[in-house]
C-alpha cells in the first residue's frame, strides 16, 4: 500500500513548527525520525496528515548537562544515545536501552522524542524515563510546560501531549556515583519489541522499577519497589506480577508475560546484589 | 500559514554522486522515488514498514530504511544506492565474497544486505560472528539461511584487516 499524506512542510524552528500545526485544521502531524509514523502511513493506518517535518530543527538535538540535570533534545537519535559519553555517564539505562531498539538502520533515524510521543507500550525509552523520574518538556501555542514522566503516559499510544504541541526535550537527574541501572527484556529475535521488559534503578534513596510491554502503558511498579526497599525480593516478584496488566497476543499469552516479568526481576536483582537468583 | 504545506515538494540532492532535482509528491518514500522516478532499481521494496531491510540505502553516510524516509526529506542529502556503490568499487570485495560463498540465491535481500554489511565493515576491525549477526538482524533473507552471508562478511573483514596490517 502507499501512503496518503495531506501535505508536507519543513519547519525551520520551533515557532515555525507551532505555527504550521496551528494552521493545519487539526490534521497537523509532527514528523521526526519517521520510523513509526512513515511505517503507519505506508500501511494507511494514518492518512491525510499535514506533515510538519521538525527533523532539521538544530535546537531540538543534542545532549548537555544543565543545572545539574541531563538534558536530551527531542531529536536526539537512538544511535546517538547509544554512543553518547554524557548519557553513558549520567543515565546508562538509556545506553542499555538503545541497543535493544530495532536495528542499526532504524536507530540511525529514530528519535527519543518520537519514541516518547509515540508511546508504544512495548517501547524501551518511555519505561526508562519513568524509572529515572524524568521530566518531559513541551512547547505549544500557550508556551512551555514541564510534565513529569509519571503523568505523561496515559494509554496505548496516548500521552499528555495535546494537539499542536511539540515535545522539545527531556531532562533527567544525574546518576549518583553508587547508582545502578539495569534494563532487562525478553524478545523473540534481536530488535523485536520485547515480550516483557524491566528497568531497574538502585539509588541511595531506594529502588525504582518500571515495566514495559506488560500493560497499556509503561508502569512504575510502586508495590514491588516498596518490597525491594524492604529487602524482600520474593515479595517484590509477587507484587510486580500482581501490579502489571499484560494482554495476550500472537507473540505471547498474558500468563507468559506475567511469568517473564517476575523472572526478569529475579535475575536483575541477582545481578545487582551479586547473589545467585 | 496553511500555504506553507505542499502536496508536491521541490528537492535538490545528490544520488550516487550526481546532482538531481525533482518535484515529489508528499507521500512518496525514497524507494519509490529511486525506483520509479530515477529508474534506480537496486534498492528493493519489500514490506514497506521497516521490517525486512530490503530497502536499505545510504543517506549522508549512514545506512537507513529507504521505505521509512520520504523523498521530501532528502533535500540536500547525499544518497548512495547499490548502483553507485557498485560503480565506485567500494564494495567490490564484499560482492565477490557473496558470489564466492553463495551468499545469495534469489537476490531479493542482497542490495540491503550489502548496504548494511558495508556499514559494519566501515567501522573497521574484525567483528565476531555474533556482532555480524546482530548488525544484520534487521535484514531478512528467505533463501540462504544466513550462514553463508555471515561467512562472506567475516571473510571480507579478515581480508581487509590483513591488508591493513600487511
Ligand atoms: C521494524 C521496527 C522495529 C522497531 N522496534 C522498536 C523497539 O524494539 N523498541 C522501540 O522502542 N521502538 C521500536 N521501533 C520504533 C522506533 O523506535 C521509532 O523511532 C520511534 O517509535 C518513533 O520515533 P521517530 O523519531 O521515528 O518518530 P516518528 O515516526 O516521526 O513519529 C512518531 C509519532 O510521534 C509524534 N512525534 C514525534 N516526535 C514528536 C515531537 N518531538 N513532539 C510531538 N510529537 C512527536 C509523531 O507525530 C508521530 O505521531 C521500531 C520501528 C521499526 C520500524
Ligand atoms: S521495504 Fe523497507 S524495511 Fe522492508
Ligand atoms: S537471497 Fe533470496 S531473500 Fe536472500
Amino acid at each position: 500500500m502507499k501512503a496518503m499524506a495531506g501535505g508536507y512542510a519543513r519547519a525551520t524552528d520551533v515557532q515555525h513548527a507551532l505555527d504550521l500545526l496551528a494552521g493545519a485544521d487539526g490534521m497537523g502531524r509532527v514528523l521526526a525520525g519517521g520510523q513509526s509514523l512513515i511505517a503507519a502511513m505506508n500501511m494507511r493506518l494514518s492518512t491525510g496528515d499535514m506533515l510538519v517535518d521538525i527533523s532539521r530543527i538544530a535546537d531540538l538535538r543534542g545532549v548537555t548537562v544543565e543545572e545539574n540535570r541531563l538534558r536530551i533534545g527531542a531529536l536526539t537519535r537512538h544511535a546517538e544515545i547509544e554512543t553518547d559519553p554524557l548519557i553513558a555517564e549520567h543515565a546508562p539505562l538509556l545506553t542499555q536501552a538503545a541497543g535493544h531498539i530495532a536495528h542499526a538502520a532504524i536507530r540511525n533515524r529514530g528519535t527519543i522524542g518520537g519514541a516518547l510521543a509515540h508511546a508504544d507500550p512495548a517501547a524501551e525509552f518511555p519505561a526508562c524515563v519513568l524509572a529515572l523520574g524524568g521530566m518531559i518538556h513541551v512547547q505549544g501555542p500557550d508556551g512551555t510546560r514541564d510534565i513529569p514522566a509519571e503523568d505523561f503516559f496515559v494509554d496505548v499510544f496516548e500521552t499528555a501531549l495535546e494537539d499542536g504541541v511539540i515535545l522539545t526535550a527531556i531532562t533527567l537527574p544525574l546518576a549518583e556515583a553508587s547508582e545502578k541501572h539495569l534494563l532487562r527484556e525478553t524478545a523473540r529475535r534481536s530488535g523485536d519489541y520485547a515480550l516483557a521488559g524491566l528497568c531497574l534503578v538502585k539509588r541511595a534513596a531506594g529502588h525504582r522499577l518500571s515495566a514495559f510491554s506488560v500493560g497499556p502503558r509503561p508502569l512504575l511498579a510502586l508495590a514491588a519497589m516498596e518490597r525491594l526497599d524492604a529487602g524482600d525480593i520474593v515479595g517484590a516478584v509477587s507484587a510486580l506480577r500482581a501490579e502489571i496488566d499484560p494482554t495476550g497476543d500472537t507473540q505471547a499469552s498474558a500468563a507468559y508475560r506475567r511469568h517473564l516479568a517476575g523472572v526478569l526481576l529475579t535475575r536483575a536483582m541477582a545481578e545487582i546484589t551479586g547473589e545467585p537468583a | 500559514m496553511t500555504e506553507a504545506f505542499r502536496d508536491r515538494i521541490d528537492i535538490a540532492l545528490t544520488v550516487n554522486g550526481e546532482a538531481v532535482e525533482a518535484r515529489v509528491p508528499a507521500s512518496r518514500h525514497m524507494i519509490d522515488f529511486l525506483r520509479l522516478d530515477l529508474g534506480l532499481t537496486g534498492a528493493h521494496s519489500g514490506c514497506e514498514h521497516g521490517v525486512c531491510g530490503a530497502c536499505t540505502i545510504h543517506v549522508d553516510g549512514q545506512a537507513v530504511r529507504g521505505c521509512l524516509m520520504l523523498a521530501a526529506q532528502a533535500d540536500g542529502a547525499e544518497v548512495w544506492t547499490l548502483e553507485g556503490l557498485t560503480e565506485s568499487g567500494v564494495i567490490r570485495d564484499l560482492q565477490d565474497a557473496f558470489v564466492a560463498r553463495n551468499a545469495l540465491q534469489c537476490g531479493y535481500c542482497t542490495p540491503g544486505m550489502l548496504a548494511s554489511a558495508m556499514d559494519l565493515l566501515e567501522q573497521g576491525g574484525i567483528p565476531d560472528r555474533a556482532t555480524i549477526r546482530e548488525h544484520l538482524s534487521g535484514n531478512y533473507c528467505r533463501c540462504t539461511g544466513y550462514e553463508a552471508i555471515i561467512d562472506a562478511v567475516e571473510g571480507v573483514a579478515k581480508a581487509r584487516a590483513g591488508k591493513e596490517t600487511a
